[in-house]
């Protein structure tokens, strides 16, 4: 009797972990809890339903991932982490460094991601020569948004360079509109900072100063030259700027108080949203200079237990940067295709443009990472920086004073 | 058995609580402390390696700003709030009628979480919506009160909402120190003819001088731990100008993956307190003996 009941018990364990075998599970940790990406997160969700995944949600809103990071940590100390956690940049590499990331190059190999994703791109997603992360959108971070009617009304064009711009300004400010929409805080000053280092010293210097973090680079004259700028730019922005959050100033582009805002291109989502039209309302254009600085959003894939998590983890990494997904997700989300074989006829003429650029400039190497939204530098090395672009923008600091701290910053953060 | 019960009873019931304590309050100090000592980034980790991330807090501007704000912050705060407390209290004091209503209006303040103080704050100091744009919109077209996002004065807003927070607790302590002041004492000298302003200064309060002390140790305990005022109020800005160390442990901890430089700078925010407390713990124990 005894004997019998213990190979019941067995038998039923063992079709209970055939019937999880069958069907692979993934736990999913992000932070997309709001409108477009909301939508755009319930996308992926849906397809991993349809082939026969279980989806286990983890949203974790709050404090721009600030949130979900503690959590993730609070996970991988207990030995039980996420199958996939949307992660970007080096945070990928830091946390490959701590031993947690699982290795899912047998898929990319498969389904050959190093043929249509841009090689700069998929270096991200790799540690140590193995895939570890799935690319799932490009942002552009350089992006001038301007209200058309607004520059009609003042004869201005699209500025190609900072002295066009500063120009513009000049006459906005003088016709009695604010030149720029900007919101004082840290990260939105650290986005106009960028395209300044960009657009003034050009691709080369870019790398060498905000990723490499050169010091000869981060000392030199053209990086006076752009905190110059930077000065020159808190003068055409408003007196009430501070705190302001970003989807704010965009509205004040929108209604003709301001001109122009430098922001990435989650910005269109607001004008779309608002039901604006691309090049008849608002206006897209790269900042002035050459380059394109990209956020890549991601999901890193962390070691499971357990060949139903395992499985789950292929079919996601798979879906993830599968030709459907990468269209339909964009849609939503306002971004592009990471990849380059996507068709872009359903994509406004900004996204269009974004992903021309984004393809000439992974061959002539001007294809760059974004230091403000956390691409390029880990988080102290970009903090350091952010917190003497913020400090200089936000006060009467002198140029050679703000270059001296930057130099100091960045070697305290090492 | 009965009798061994009852001997130890006092210690059966309080070990529980005596051991969550020994755990999760020195226990945990003592494991900040080690992780201070070492080079964790993103997780913590376990090797020490001296005093780098002390060197590295020391050398840091903004570090420098947020330990600059609290001596500013601190000390206004706790000064101001003691001396509008004392007056609102000796005001209070003179048998007026309504005390209770004025008193819970004084009191209500402290209801509210600082998170909403620093909400109400941000908008009524706010340039283009609060006090500027009103007086502007009387008329008065070159009336400027930007202090909110002024960077060097902006630490001054925290101040004022701080204090309008705090000083109304202040004076409710203060009333009853007055209340607890021996009336005839105060009798005896207004009958020696002794004017009244004499009689608060060379009797009540130095009689209320335990109350001071109370009211000095819940402020400054405050002021250091404060965190949620600013964020809500300035959230650190203009630039990182508001910063206190509370904020600047936060960003490193759970927006840099910087923990040793959070660490650091916990403990360092730990001795400020100690520095405080100890003489005050010190001089307590002594006066019971």
């Amino acid at each position: 009797m005894k004997y019998t009941a213990k190979a019941a018990i067995s038998a039923l364990a063992l079709t209970v972990a055939g019937v999880a075998h069958a069907e692979p599970q993934a736990e999913v940790l992000h932070w997309w809890t709001a409108g477009g990406e909301a939508k755009a997160v319930a996308v992926l969700q849906e397809e991993f339903s349809e082939n026969g995944g279980t989806w286990t949600d983890m949203p974790v809103a709050g404090g721009g991932g600030d949130a979900a990071m503690t959590a993730l940590r609070a996970r991988v100390l207990s030995g039980n982490a996420p199958t996939a956690v949307q992660l970007k940049g080096p945070a990928i590499q830091e946390w490959y460094e701590e031993g947690v990331l699982a290795d899912i190059s047998s898929v990319a190999e498969a389904e050959g991601w190093a043929d249509v994703l841009p090689a700069q791109i998929a270096e991200h997603m790799k540690c140590e020569g193995s895939w570890c992360a799935a690319p799932v959108n490009v942002h552009r971070v350089d992006w001038i948004w301007a209200n058309k009617s607004v520059l009609d009304a003042n004869g201005i064009e699209m500025p190609t360079t900072w002295d066009e711009f500063n120009a513009a300004a000049e006459k906005l400010k003088a016709a009695g509109v604010i030149p720029l929409a900007h919101g004082g805080q840290s990260w939105q000053d650290a986005t106009v900072f960028e395209t300044v280092v960009l657009g003034l010293g050009g691709p080369e210097f870019f790398q060498k100063a905000l990723v490499d973090l050169d010091q000869d680079a981060l000392t030199s004259d053209t990086m006076v030259k752009v905190f110059d700028e930077m000065r020159i730019l808190r003068g055409y922005v408003d007196d009430n700027f501070s705190g302001r959050d970003w989807n704010l100033a965009t509205a004040m582009v929108m209604n003709g108080e301001a001109a122009f805002q430098i922001m990435g291109d989650w910005a269109k989502g607001e004008f779309l949203a608002a039901g604006k039209v691309p090049g008849e309302d608002f206006l897209c254009a790269a900042t002035p200079g050459e380059g394109y600085l990209y956020n890549v959003d991601s999901f890193a894939m962390f070691d499971v237990d357990g060949d139903d998590k395992k499985a789950g983890q292929e079919l996601l990494a798979k879906l993830i940067v599968g030709p459907n997904f990468q269209k339909v997700f964009n849609l939503n989300k306002g971004s592009i295709p990471v990849r380059t074989d996507v068709s872009l006829d359903e994509f406004d003429d900004c996204a269009v443009k974004s992903s021309e650029d984004m393809k000439a400039s992974a061959e002539n190497g001007s294809l760059l990472p974004s230091y403000a939204h956390g691409m390029a530098l880990r988080g102290a090395q970009s903090g350091a920086i952010t917190d003497v672009v913020t400090a200089h923008f936000n006060s009467d600091m002198s140029s050679e004073d703000a270059v001296k701290m930057l130099a100091d910053a960045v070697a305290n953060s090492m | 058995m009965a009798k061994w019960f009852e001997t130890h009873l006092p210690k059966i019931v309080l070990a529980p609580s005596f051991i969550a304590v020994l755990i999760f309050v020195y226990g945990f100090i003592g494991w900040t402390a080690w992780v201070s000592l070492t080079r964790s980034k993103l997780m913590p980790r376990y090797e020490i390696d001296g005093f780098i991330q002390y060197d590295r807090l020391f050398a840091s501007p903004r570090w420098d700003t947020a330990m600059n704000n609290l001596y500013i912050f601190g000390g206004m705060f706790i000064v101001i709030s003691l001396v509008l407390g004392l007056i609102l209290a000796i005001l209070l004091d003179q048998q007026i009628r309504v005390e209770g209503a004025i008193r819970t209006i004084y009191l209500y303040p402290m209801a509210l979480s600082m998170i909403v103080t620093g909400t109400a704050w941000k908008w009524i100091l706010n340039p283009g919506l609060g006090v500027q744009a009103m007086v502007q919109g009387w008329g008065f077209e070159n009336f400027k009160f930007d202090w909110l996002v002024n960077p060097d004065m902006a630490i001054y807003t925290v101040v004022m909402a701080a204090i309008w927070q705090s000083s109304g607790f202040v004076m409710a302590l203060f009333l009853a120190g007055l209340r607890s002041v021996d009336t005839e004492i105060i009798r005896a000298a207004q009958i020696d003819g002794i004017p009244t302003w004499r009689v608060y200064t060379a009797i009540i309060i130095p009689s209320m001088a335990p109350i001071f002390l109370s009211a000095f140790i819940v402020l400054a305990h405050l002021a250091i731990k404060s965190f949620d005022l600013v964020i809500a109020l300035t959230g650190g800005g203009p630039g990182y100008a508001t910063d206190l160390p509370a904020t600047y442990m936060y960003a490193m901890a759970f927006s840099r993956g910087d923990v040793g430089q959070a660490a650091s700078s916990a403990m360092i925010m730990m001795m400020v307190i100690f520095i405080i407390v100890v003489p005050y713990l010190y001089s307590e124990l002594r006066a019971k003996k």
